[in-house]
């Protein structure tokens, strides 16, 4: 399966947060390093949406959809800041 | 970036389609009439979810083909094995109704009030679509940041927009490399996009231009990675990737 990037969950996201997160900044809990959402590494159908960090591959976030509900794993961010928006 | 911020939740809605287009063999642009849209940001892009009778429902992502301003179009590749695209470039007829959420996305976008001193857009295959949006953004807001575009494609006929892309806009240079097939007295590039073929196209990294890559995923990992070697700073360089799908 081939991977993708953040801009391809902007709108699973958008459904979990209300809000605009492909600029937000997620630090790697794993090796520290910080950068857009958009430019994780991510598997769309794995199963369930897997995200990693484009430094270490390291497991980012995990979203699995449940029915109508989402299940939102993000142990792998020691950091994730959305800017305010205006 | 004040009034650009999208608010609220992210719902599904019912598109109906207004035109279609065929730009290739394998592609389509599609014209949607949205009852909800509060706009978009070039770049962005809509999810399109599709729902069999059983239930079954799939779910991709297209980017916008047109303008902010512009009613909102998509430009569909078939894939041959796909759920999603062979329904919307074979099936799809005008007064067909999907169903579409968005505008999607802040990362991947330009605005005409981004001032950058150039703009390098690199594209493989249906990578180009985002571009278009990008390129009628610039013209209809009378922009003039200088803007190069390498397009790589398999070959001639595989080019979307090409009528478009040749009308030449004051500012904008279009570098198409054509991978697979070349006509006869073919004056373009004829090879893969890699370093080398960068460092010939691209702005010189002193320039400090924004870069924007779109294609699958090989070919986006290829140019940022070339970029970055040619000197631009990572933060400079926005990729969006889709799969390796699609040709360039």
């Amino acid at each position: 399966m081939d991977a993708l990037d953040g801009n391809a969950i902007g709108g699973l996201l958008m459904e979990v947060f209300g809000t605009e997160m492909t600029v937000a900044v997620g630090t790697c809990a794993t090796c520290g390093s910080a950068g857009p959402v958009a430019e994780c590494i991510v598997y769309l159908r794995a199963p369930g949406t897997v995200v990693r960090c484009r430094a270490c591959a390291s497991v980012l976030m995990v979203v699995i959809r449940r029915g109508e509900m989402n299940c939102v794993d993000l142990q792998g961010l020691a950091r994730l800041e959305a800017p305010a928006s205006t | 970036m004040a009034g650009t911020a999208i608010r609220g939740r992210l719902t599904w809605q019912v598109a109906s389609v207004e035109s279609v287009r065929q730009e290739t063999a394998s592609v389509r642009t599609i014209e949607l009439q949205l009852p909800d849209w509060a706009g978009h940001r070039a770049g962005q892009h809509v999810d399109v979810r599709l729902t069999a009778e059983d239930g079954y429902s799939a779910e991709r992502s297209y980017s916008i083909a047109s303008a902010p301003g512009e009613p909102v179009a998509i430009t569909v590749e078939r894939l041959d094995d796909g759920e999603v695209s062979p329904y919307l470039t074979d099936e799809l007829r005008v007064g067909d109704e999907i169903e579409v959420r968005g505008p999607i996305g802040g990362y991947f976008v330009w605005d005409s009030h981004d001032m950058p001193s150039q703009l390098l857009l690199v594209a493989g295959g249906s990578g180009i679509v985002p571009f278009r949006s990008i390129l009628r953004h610039r013209e209809r807001s009378g922009s003039m940041v200088a803007v190069r575009l390498l397009y790589s494609a398999r070959s001639l006929p595989d080019v979307i927009y090409r009528a478009e892309l040749d009308q030449h806009q004051s500012g904008v240079s279009v570098n198409y490399t054509l991978t697979r097939e070349q006509p006869p007295g073919w004056h373009g590039y004829a090879r893969r996009v890699d370093e080398a073929l960068l460092a010939e196209v691209a702005w010189p990294a002193r320039a400090e231009a924004l870069a924007f890559a779109c294609g699958p995923t090989p070919f986006v990992e290829t140019v940022a990675a070339g970029l970055v070697a040619l000197g631009y700073r990572p933060g400079l360089v926005k990729t969006e990737r889709f799969g390796a799908t699609g040709g360039s």
